[in-house]
């Protein structure tokens, strides 16, 4: 692509490309990206590609590097090495709040709420955090547009009846149920799940498996999960990760049925 | 606690929207009606010597560990900084404006010279923040009290500017529509104006998206960043923020004791500056102005105690100290934290047993 655009001459062609590049660029483009925590390499030259709209699964053993990678991502850690393109723009550089404002979003395997807010109050700072305005001085109003918004998205994930509450009061599921609103505030282009459904009784897992699979068909996705019933449910894909390394991609069924996968991850029992 | 509770709660509703929302007004507590009327009619009963050395004071110091409390309580942020940026203010209206060193001030008219000294106050105070926020915790502390060290030995050292140890007096405030305003009574209500106004402004930023988001960065910072949040700018805006009311402080400083000099904002006010807001409390906005009436009680009559027991007055450091020490050691939150505490226990008395619901509320929501 740039080398095709180098060679036609004036302005117009970088935005062009700009513009072709944002329409058939994949969602995120991994290409070698290592992240070295002093000489441990938690990930090794991790090469990814998933498309707009792709659900992708990952899996893999305790420190499998899955976390580190949606830290290398997200900005919360740079990537020692290597490049991130986030559709098709380099964000590699980006500190997190620039790759969020771009559409990316995550939740935290360990809820990161604001405990002392309401859990409408949550995500309306999360609702005013991808918006214009994060400095005003003015108070909201309850007809506002973003407090509109952050009502809705409250609704999404199932929390109307405890809007006003305290979130140091919610339930534990109901917390991850909150974590899943933050990331959804602001029309999202793309979301980094980290373990959504640890610690959820049953019935919290299908009413998180719906709130999954009712996202727009736009809205990508990459789930770490352990429990492989949920993550089989809500994913089209699947990049098992092993030693901070890619060590298997392929199609749910075939990932759950490949050998070599039962004997390192699922130990038989599974299925 | 909700961002734009524009309608009030009615706890047997379980927290649903009550259809008649009732006034601004009417949610003011009875107690804040009661002192606001008290502190209106004050000149009625009290002394100039009350007004001016008491409460006049009171509301200076209260306004400048305001601004320490909003970045301590708000934005978790301890700053030792705040004395300086009021002395710096108190300083620009001494250079600018009038004062008894002709040498050096030059005369401008207020309405000049009150926005110089208020930008400039801002400017540095943002500075110190853009600083003090790339480190946490006692770095914060240290580095702005190394700034605090460092401007009180430059204007002691400095006879150019800052006229050095003897710096300026004669710095009067300007006799506008014919009122004295060093008066004991036109001083009182100037303060207690501008005191208010930062309390309210306080009270108010503290819900709107910048406060709220001041608190998440408070209490986690990484979190912030990952909902689109530039937490750096965020935390240095603060300082902004909080540096407008020091440098308002600093200003009525300056024209209450009519000089201004390095120790004005020496290590031992800038001291006192934290003192003040942590015995009253940092949790609400209303705790700097409990602790700085208090600190000014115990300086003002110490001495009195001290010679009335028997003890030489020249102790009196030690009354103060070991009154901080009490306050501090048996309530961490301050006096402030003291009075929940026993409004709680009140409450639980009054319920039989039961205790009240709801947690920790840190936007000062309604009070």
């Amino acid at each position: 692509m740039n080398a095709a655009v180098a060679s036609q001459p004036g302005a117009g062609s970088t935005v062009a490309d700009r513009l072709s590049a944002a329409g058939t660029a994949n969602a995120l483009e991994l290409r070698g990206v290592t992240r070295m925590f002093g000489a441990l390499a938690a990930l090794s030259d991790i090469t990814l590609s998933i498309r707009p709209g792709e659900r992708r699964g990952v899996l893999g053993s305790n420190g499998a590097g899955k976390t580190t990678l949606f830290n290398c991502i997200t900005g919360d850690f740079p990537a020692t090495s290597g490049t991130i393109r986030f559709f098709g723009e380099d964000i590699t550089e980006f500190p997190a709040h620039e790759r969020i404002r771009r559409g990316l979003r995550r939740t935290y395997q360990i809820s990161l709420l604001f405990a002392g807010l309401s859990v409408l109050d949550n995500v309306y700072l999360a609702c005013r955090g991808v918006s214009r305005g994060r400095f005003s001085l003015l108070r909201a109003r309850r007809n506002d547009a973003l407090m509109t918004s952050a009502e809705d998205l409250v609704a999404a994930v199932h929390l109307s009846d405890v809007k006003d509450s305290e979130v140091a009061t919610l339930a534990h599921g109901q917390q991850r149920q909150l974590e899943i609103a933050l990331a959804l505030a602001g029309a999202p282009r793309f979301i980094l799940l980290d373990e959504p459904a640890a610690g959820l009784s049953p019935a919290e897992r299908s009413e998180l498996i719906e709130i999954l699979t009712s996202l727009p068909a736009h809205m990508g996705y990459i789930i770490i999960e352990h429990d492989m019933d949920v993550a089989l449910r809500v994913v089209e894909s699947v990049t098992m990760m092993h030693n901070g390394r890619i060590f298997k991609e392929g199609r749910p069924e075939e990932i759950e049925n490949d050998p070599e996968v039962q004997e390192l991850y699922l130990g038989g029992a599974h299925g | 606690m909700a961002i734009a509770r524009e309608e009030a709660r009615d706890p047997t509703t379980n927290g649903a929207p009550v259809s008649l929302a009732p006034t601004w007004l009417e949610r003011i507590p009875l107690a804040y009606w009661i002192v606001g009327f008290l502190l209106l009619i004050m000149p009625l009963i009290a002394s100039n010597f009350v007004l001016f050395q008491i409460f006049g004071w009171s509301f200076i110091l209260g306004m400048i560990a305001l601004s320490l409390m909003f970045l301590a309580g708000y934005g978790g942020m301890v700053s030792l900084v705040q004395m300086t940026i009021a002395g710096l203010a108190g300083y620009v209206i001494a250079i600018f404006g009038d004062s008894g060193i002709d040498a050096i001030s030059l005369n401008w008219p207020w309405w000049i010279t009150i926005p110089i000294a208020l930008i400039i106050a801002t400017i540095f105070g943002t500075l110190c923040g853009a600083l003090a926020v790339r480190t946490e915790g006692i770095y914060t502390i240290m580095i702005t009290l190394a700034i605090a060290a460092a401007f009180f030995y430059f204007t002691r050292q400095n006879y150019t500017v800052f006229n050095g140890f003897a710096g300026f007096n004669g710095v009067l405030p300007p006799e506008l529509f014919g009122v004295n305003w060093r008066g004991g009574t036109a001083f009182y209500y100037l303060t207690l104006f501008w005191a208010t106004a930062s309390y309210l402004a306080v009270l108010y930023v503290s819900r709107s998206p910048f406060g709220l988001a001041l608190q998440g960065v408070r209490d986690n910072p990484r979190r912030m960043a990952a909902l689109g949040f530039n937490v750096t700018a965020h935390r240095i805006a603060a300082y902004s923020f909080a540096s407008v009311i020091a440098a308002i402080g600093g200003i009525l400083l300056v024209w209450s004791n009519a000089q201004i000099s390095p120790g004005t904002a020496g290590i031992g006010p800038v001291i006192d500056i934290l003192v003040i807001a942590v015995v009253g409390g940092i949790g609400r906005p209303i705790g700097p102005f409990i602790g700085a009436l208090l600190y000014v009680l115990l300086r003002t009559f110490a001495i009195d105690v001290l010679v009335s027991v028997g003890l030489p007055p020249e102790r009196f450091q030690l009354l103060i100290g070991l009154g901080f020490l009490l306050i501090v050691f048996f309530s961490p939150d301050g006096l402030l934290g003291l009075w929940d505490r026993w409004r709680a226990r009140a409450a639980r008395g009054l319920t039989d047993g039961v205790r009240p619901v709801g947690g920790r509320d840190i936007t000062g929501d309604d009070r």
